[in-house]
């Protein structure tokens, strides 16, 4: 999984007919201090996460194992919202 | 997957019992102007490619697929054979 | 799922049986900003998409392969699943996105 925050959305009308429904948005990952990495991935949200929020992000065949994604042609989900992050700075 | 030219062949005796009588090609991937595009790497052939032709290959778990799935270790896989070069259309060139 | 631009096709008459009637289409890689980014790929289309669209790719075998043959164990790592409308960004992220 990957931390992420929450860069925007993308609304697609012709699309898979699994991904009806399904928010498509886009998340940058992001280093432990919470200091942007370069790149994004368009990430179905699970979770109602909004703009502005860090999220976990999982991705590869994983992601279809999140809640409501059974069967959808997706490689990454937001499957948390998160708190905080605590981690031993060396 | 990505477009790639067929550079050479690979001989290997020792390898793999699933690869035998496997072909082991080299490719080079292509960008849509059909430039070099990153390394060569060694894909499995599974349709009957030759050195110099356009090829595509798949990369991953599913290159195993078009081989006993199992037991074939390969994340590189040639699956087809691209008509000739001008049958890549929209790359700029 | 990345974004990408449809910028061509490709014609292969000798392929993986799987790949029967499948739509190959040459995709480049994009950033928010339209820009070219990473090498180009080759995707199998599921959803009508032409050349010029900006459109999802998904990267994973299961849903790639579903989506372009609508069964899943074909050798397809890429598969188009959606042309995009448009793009919505955060007020501070927004530098110029166009389609």
């Amino acid at each position: 999984m990957i931390i992420a925050r929450i860069l925007g959305t993308v609304v697609s009308t012709q699309k898979d007919e699994r991904l009806r429904g399904k928010k498509l948005l886009i998340v940058r990952p992001l280093n432990l201090d919470g200091s942007d990495t370069s790149g994004f991935v368009i990430a179905v949200d699970t979770v109602g996460a909004g703009y502005h929020e860090r999220v976990l992000v999982v991705a590869g065949s994983s992601a279809r194992l999140a809640e409501g994604m059974k069967d959808a042609p997706v490689d990454a989900a937001i499957v948390g919202v998160i708190d905080t992050v605590d981690y031993v700075n060396d | 997957m990505q477009l790639a030219r067929v550079i050479g062949t690979v001989v290997a005796t020792v390898k793999n019992d699933s690869l035998e009588g496997r072909k082991l090609l080299v490719v080079q991937s292509l960008n849509a102007r059909l430039e070099p595009q990153g390394a060569p790497l060694v894909a499995l052939d599974a349709i009957g490619a030759g050195t110099g032709e356009l090829v595509m290959w798949c990369r991953g778990k599913e290159a195993s697929f078009p081989f006993r799935r199992e037991d074939t270790p390969t994340d590189c896989t040639i699956i087809a054979i691209v008509d000739s070069d001008a049958h890549v259309t929209g790359g700029g060139r | 799922m990345i974004l990408a631009r449809v910028i061509g096709n490709v014609v292969a008459t000798q392929k993986n049986e799987r790949y029967a009637n499948a739509r190959i289409m040459l995709c480049q890689p994009v950033s928010l900003e339209g820009e070219e980014i990473g090498a180009t790929l080759i995707a199998l289309d599921s959803v009508d998409s032409g050349v010029g669209d900006t459109v999802l790719v998904v990267q994973e075998g299961w849903g790639a392969s579903t989506a372009a043959t609508r069964e899943p164990g074909a050798a397809i790592d890429s598969a188009i699943v959606g042309v995009v409308d448009y793009i919505d960004l955060l007020a501070e992220e927004n530098k110029g996105v166009r389609r």
